[in-house]
C-alpha cells in the first residue's frame, strides 16, 4: 500500500472514535483501563492533530480534566463519606444536626474512600480529554457542515455562537482596560454593569453582523418550490419534533427495566425514522454543495471501527468478567486487568499511526 | 437597457423613528457602473446600500415604501439570501463577516449555498485567488491576515459566487494607505475587466473619486440626488482637499485625479510663493522644532519635553509589537503616529499611557497633572501638590500610578472609543466623568459643548453619530484635565466636517500647553492638524520629523494638495489660502 497523501479526515470519524473511547470510560472505574485510554487518546492526538488553533486548545480539556480530578478529591475531603480501614490523616470535624446525616465535614480520611472519589474523578476526566481530543482532531465547524438543511435556523444560531465566543473574551478584556482609562480600578456590583453593558452591546453586533452576512451570502436559501412542496415542508418540524419525542421515550423504555418492551426499542426506531424523515422533508428545498468534500474510506472506517471496537471491548468484559472492571476498594485490591477490553482500548490507537497524516 | 440598480420611490423608515432615513429616492444604476455613495456621517448611506441586497428591510427592520429592484427581481419578494447569486456585500469590519477559518474555505462558502457543483468551485476559487492576488494566503487562518488581506478575502469570498451587484460598504476604512491601494486597485479591475456594477460608499472620497462614473449623494435629511462626478462635486457638502483646491483656484471642469489636477495647477503653481506662510505662530506657544534633536533630546534639554520614553519594547508572547521605541513627545505640539496596520502604534500608544503593557523600557512625564484649579500656568497648578518654592517636580512614570492617578497625567482616547461608554445618555456619562475626576459638576459638558456642539443630553450615547461619540469619549478624558493626550485612530468613520472639528479642536488643545499624540492613516488629516510626524514600521520608528519634511518626502503618505502643487511644499488647501491672502494674489488668475 502506498503510503496516503497527507489530508484530514472526515470529521465524523474523529467524533465516532472519540466518542465511543469516552463510552469506554463510562463503563470501567478501573484505573488501568482509565489510564490506558488516556494515553492512547493522548498519543493520537499528538501523531494526527494539525497546528489550527483549535488543535492546540486540547492542553485545556487536560486541565479542565486534571482540575475535575483535583475538586473531586477535595469535595471528598470537606463533606464526603469517609470509610474505610486505613487511615491516612484526620480533619478537623463538625458534627452536623441529624437531618444533615450521612455528610461528614472534615473527620478521618481513609485511603479507600479517598481512593473511590479519586477514581470517579479520573473517569469524568478522562471523558472530558476523549471529547477534547475530539475537538482538536477535527474541526467543529467542519461537522456543523453535516447539518441537515432544515435545521438552519439552528444551525445559524451554532455558527454565529461558536464564532462569537471566542471574541466575547478579548472583548471582555479590551472593555477592562477602557475601564481603567476612566481611571476605574474598583471591582463589585456596579462594574459588573459597566463591563457587562458593552461587551453585550459589542457581542450582539458581531453576532448580527455575521447573521447578515451569513444570509446575504445566500445561508439557507430555498430553490423555488411547488405548493405541494410546501404544504410537505410545512408537516416537517412537526414530523421531526414527534420523533424525537418517540425517540426519547424509547430510549428511555430501553434503559429502565420495568416499562414495557413495546416502550423500548419498537419506539426509539419508530421515532427515529419519523425525525429523519422530517428533517429530510425540510431540508428539501435547501440546495448546498460541499467544496472540496471530505471523503469517506477505509481510514474513515477503520478510526470509526476502532472507536466502537473499544466499546464493544468493554462491554464484553463487563459481561465476562465485572469484577475486573473496576477496582476494589472495600476492602482494597489491586485492580484486575480485563483482557478483552484492554485489546480494543488498544486498538484505538491504530488510526494514530494509519490514518494519513494531516495536512501542514 | 435597463438599469441593474433601480429604486422607485423608495422611503425607508426605521421602527421608533419620526423622520426616514431615505425619502423618495428615485436612483438608477446601470450595468458596469461604480457609483460612489457619499454624505456626511449619520446620513444613511448605509441604508441606501442596505436597501439594494434587501438587508433593509428585510434585516434591520423598518418600513419600505416605494420599490427596489437588482437586475430585475424586487426586494420585495426576494430575501437578501435569494439575491446572493446576484448581489455581494462586504462590509466595514471584513472579520464581521468571515463564516469559517481559512482563505479557501472562505471563497467557497458563498457558492457552497449556492449549490454550484464542486468542479465549479474549485475553478471559481483559483480564478479567485489570483484576481485579487491572494493565492499564497490560501490555506492560511483568516485570523491571521493583515486588514488589506483580509479586506480582499472578503471580497473575493463575495466575487465566486459571480455577483453583477458588488456592493462596498466604507471597505478601506479601517486601511491603511498601501491596504487600501491594494484593495481599490481589485475593485476598480473587476469594473473594467468583469463589468460588475459596483456600489461604494467611502468617507474618503479623494482615495475613489477618480475611478467613479457615478456620485450619489445622500443628504442628512434623506433627498438622494445623483450625477456625474465633476458636477455632483462642484456643489457637494463633502469634498476632498482635490475638489475644494479646484472650487478655491475656480477650475472647470473640475478636476477629480491628481494627474488632471497636475495640469490644471500649473498656473497656480508659478503663482504662488516657494514657501508656504507658516500657520498663525501665535497659535503654538512652542516653535516647531526639527526633528534631530528628538531622539537625542533627554529629560533635561531646554525644550518643554512633555513626555519621554526611553527603549519602550512591547511583547505579546512570541510577537514583539514595539521594539525599543525612544521617544520624545513636546507640550504644545500635535504629533501624528503613521505606520501601516499591525507597525504597533496602538501597542506604543496603551504603553504610553501605561495602562497597556509594557515588557521593558522607561516613560517619563514631566509635565504636571493640573491641579483642581486650571491655570494657564502648569507650574501654579503643579504648586497644589508640594510647597511654592518647589523646583519642577520629578519626572512620573504613569504605570506606577493607579488608574484614576494616571489618567489625570495621560488621557488616552482608545481605539473602540465607545467602550468607555456604559450609562444611558450623554447627561449621565458627563456627570459620571465630572465624578470620577473630582472636577467641577459641568466641566465634561462644557468640553464637549466646546468639541461638539449642540448634543442634546438626553441622547442615548449609541444614537450618536461616529464624531459626535468621538467627542463624548474625548470630552470624558479631558475632564480630568491631562497634560498628554492620546487618541489611537480617532479618525475612523469620520466625514470631512468632522474631521475638521476634531483637528480645530486638537490644534486648540496643544495650543493650550498640552501634548497630543494620534494615530491615523488619514495623511489629509495629518496635513491639516500635525506639526511632527513619526513613522512606525515593524515595531520601530521609521522616520520622525515636521510634518512637511515627512510627508512630502514619501508617495504613499503624500497628500493630494502635496501631490498636485509639489514641488512646492503646500500640504493643504488652507496652506494655500492663507499664503494668497497674504501675498494678496487674485486665486481665480486664469
Amino acid at each position: 500500500m502506498a503510503p496516503a497523501l497527507p489530508r484530514a479526515l472526515h470529521p465524523v470519524a474523529w467524533w465516532v472514535w472519540a466518542i465511543g473511547l469516552a463510552v469506554a470510560a463510562s463503563l470501567t472505574a478501573n484505573p488501568i483501563l482509565l489510564a490506558l485510554i488516556l494515553a492512547v487518546v493522548t498519543l493520537v492526538v499528538t501523531n494526527r492533530r494539525t497546528g489550527s488553533p483549535w488543535a492546540k486548545a486540547f492542553r485545556l480539556y487536560v486541565i479542565l480534566g486534571a482540575f475535575v480530578v483535583l475538586s473531586r478529591l477535595v469535595l471528598h475531603l470537606l463533606v464526603g463519606l469517609k470509610v474505610g480501614e486505613h487511615r491516612l490523616f484526620w480533619l478537623p470535624s463538625v458534627t452536623l444536626p441529624s437531618w444533615a446525616a450521612g455528610i461528614n465535614v472534615g473527620g478521618t480520611v481513609y485511603l479507600e474512600g479517598l481512593l473511590a472519589a479519586g477514581l470517579q474523578g479520573l473517569r469524568l476526566a478522562t471523558m472530558i480529554v476523549c471529547i477534547g481530543a475530539a475537538n482538536a482532531l477535527a474541526n467543529p465547524k467542519r461537522l456543523l457542515r453535516a447539518l441537515p438543511g432544515s435545521l438552519q435556523e439552528i444551525g445559524t444560531a451554532v455558527i454565529v455562537s461558536v464564532t462569537v465566543a471566542p471574541q466575547l473574551a478579548e472583548s471582555v478584556q479590551r472593555v477592562l482596560r477602557a475601564r481603567q482609562l476612566r481611571g476605574q480600578n474598583a471591582g463589585g456590583l456596579r462594574s459588573v454593569r459597566q463591563v457587562a453593558l458593552p461587551v453585550l452591546q459589542d457581542t450582539l453586533d458581531r453576532s448580527l453582523s455575521l447573521a447578515a452576512a451569513m444570509d446575504s451570502r445566500g445561508y439557507g436559501r430555498r430553490v423555488t418550490e411547488s405548493s405541494q412542496e410546501r404544504r410537505w415542508g410545512s408537516a416537517a418540524p412537526y414530523a421531526s419534533f414527534a420523533g424525537l419525542i418517540g425517540a426519547s421515550i424509547g430510549l428511555f423504555g430501553l434503559l429502565s427495566a420495568d416499562t414495557p418492551p413495546v416502550l423500548g426499542a419498537p419506539l426509539l426506531g419508530l421515532g427515529l425514522v419519523l425525525a429523519v424523515v422530517g428533517l429530510r422533508l425540510g431540508g428539501r428545498g435547501v440546495h448546498r454543495t460541499t467544496y472540496r468534500p471530505d471523503p469517506w474510506s477505509w481510514p474513515e472506517t477503520l478510526t470509526a471501527a476502532t472507536g466502537l471496537a473499544a466499546v464493544v471491548g468493554s462491554i464484553v468484559a463487563s459481561h465476562l468478567d465485572p469484577q475486573s472492571m473496576s477496582m476494589p476498594v472495600l476492602p482494597l485490591g489491586w485492580p484486575g486487568l480485563p483482557w478483552v477490553a484492554a485489546a480494543g482500548i488498544l486498538l484505538a490507537a491504530l488510526p494514530g499511526y494509519l490514518t494519513p497524516e494531516p495536512p501542514r | 437597457m435597463n438599469p441593474a440598480i433601480r429604486f422607485d420611490q423608495v422611503t425607508v423608515t426605521y421602527a421608533g423613528e419620526a423622520t426616514p432615513a431615505l425619502r423618495e429616492v428615485d436612483l438608477a444604476i446601470e450595468e458596469g457602473e461604480l457609483a460612489l455613495v457619499v454624505g456626511r456621517t449619520g446620513s444613511g448611506k448605509s441604508t441606501l446600500l442596505g436597501a439594494v441586497n434587501g438587508n433593509v428591510p428585510h434585516f434591520t427592520g423598518g418600513t419600505l415604501a416605494g420599490r427596489v429592484t437588482v437586475c430585475g427581481r424586487d426586494t420585495r419578494t426576494h430575501r437578501p439570501r435569494d439575491l446572493a447569486d446576484l448581489v455581494g456585500v462586504v462590509g466595514q469590519d471584513p472579520v464581521a463577516g468571515f463564516v469559517t477559518d481559512t482563505v479557501e474555505e472562505e471563497l467557497a462558502y458563498g457558492m457552497e449555498q449556492l449549490a454550484l457543483p464542486p468542479e465549479v468551485m474549485r475553478k471559481r476559487v483559483e480564478e479567485t485567488l489570483d484576481l485579487l492576488g491572494i493565492a499564497d494566503l490560501r490555506a492560511k487562518p483568516l485570523a491571521q491576515l493583515s486588514g488589506g488581506q483580509q479586506q480582499r478575502v472578503a471580497i473575493g469570498s463575495v466575487l465566486t459566487a459571480h455577483p453583477r451587484v458588488l456592493i462596498l460598504d466604507e471597505p478601506t476604512s479601517a486601511l491603511d494607505p498601501t491596504g487600501a491601494e491594494e484593495v481599490l486597485a481589485a475593485i476598480t479591475r473587476l469594473v473594467h475587466d468583469l463589468g460588475v456594477t459596483v456600489v461604494l460608499a467611502e468617507h474618503r472620497i479623494e482615495r475613489v473619486i477618480q475611478y467613479a462614473d457615478l456620485i450619489v449623494h445622500v443628504s442628512p435629511s434623506g433627498v438622494v440626488t445623483s450625477g456625474l462626478p465633476a458636477a455632483m462635486m462642484a456643489t457637494s457638502d463633502v469634498a476632498p482637499p482635490i475638489v475644494e483646491l479646484g472650487r478655491y483656484a475656480g477650475w472647470s471642469p473640475l478636476p477629480l485625479s491628481v494627474r488632471d489636477a497636475r495640469r490644471a495647477a500649473a498656473p497656480l503653481r508659478a503663482a504662488l510663493p516657494a514657501v508656504p506662510r507658516p500657520a498663525l505662530a501665535t497659535s503654538r506657544s512652542v516653535p516647531i522644532v526639527p526633528a534631530v534633536t528628538v531622539t537625542t533630546g533627554t529629560i533635561g534639554s531646554d525644550r518643554d519635553g512633555g513626555l519621554v520614553a526611553r527603549d519602550v519594547v512591547v511583547r505579546h508572547g512570541d510577537l514583539v509589537a514595539v521594539a525599543g521605541v525612544s521617544l520624545t513627545l513636546y507640550a504644545g505640539e500635535v504629533t501624528a503616529l503613521m505606520g501601516r496596520n499591525g507597525a504597533g502604534k496602538s501597542s506604543l500608544m496603551w504603553a504610553l499611557q501605561g495602562t497597556g503593557s509594557r515588557t521593558s523600557g522607561r516613560v517619563a512625564v514631566t509635565a504636571t497633572p493640573h491641579s483642581q484649579s486650571p491655570g494657564p500656568d502648569r507650574r501654579t497648578g503643579a504648586s497644589a501638590s508640594g510647597p511654592p518654592s518647589d523646583p519642577p517636580p520629578a519626572p512620573l512614570d504613569p504605570a506606577d500610578l493607579s488608574a484614576a492617578d494616571r489618567r489625570r497625567l495621560v488621557g488616552l482616547v482608545p481605539q473602540s472609543a465607545s467602550d468607555l461608554l456604559y450609562l444611558d445618555s450623554v447627561e449621565q456619562e458627563c456627570a459620571q466623568a465630572d465624578r470620577e475626576s473630582h472636577a467641577a459638576a459641568g466641566t465634561c459638558a462644557a468640553h464637549l459643548e466646546r468639541l461638539a456642539p449642540g448634543i442634546p443630553p438626553d441622547r442615548h450615547p449609541r444614537d450618536l453619530s461616529e464624531g459626535q461619540r468621538l467627542a463624548l469619549v474625548l470630552a470624558i478624558q479631558l475632564t480630568a484635565d491631562p497634560p498628554i493626550v492620546l487618541l489611537d485612530e480617532p479618525t475612523r468613520g469620520l466625514d470631512y466636517a468632522a474631521k475638521s472639528a476634531l483637528a480645530s479642536a486638537l490644534s486648540e488643545l496643544a495650543a493650550g500647553g498640552r501634548t497630543v499624540l494620534l494615530s491615523t492613516h488619514d495623511v489629509e488629516f495629518v496635513a491639516t492638524v500635525a506639526d511632527r510626524v513619526v513613522v512606525m514600521a515593524e515595531g520601530d520608528i521609521v522616520a520622525d520629523g515636521p510634518t512637511t519634511e515627512v510627508v512630502v518626502a514619501s508617495p504613499a503618505f503624500a497628500p493630494q494638495v502635496a501631490k498636485i502643487l509639489a514641488p512646492l511644499p503646500y500640504l493643504t488647501v488652507d496652506d494655500v489660502r492663507r499664503t494668497q491672502t497674504a501675498t494678496d494674489t487674485s486665486p481665480t488668475e486664469p
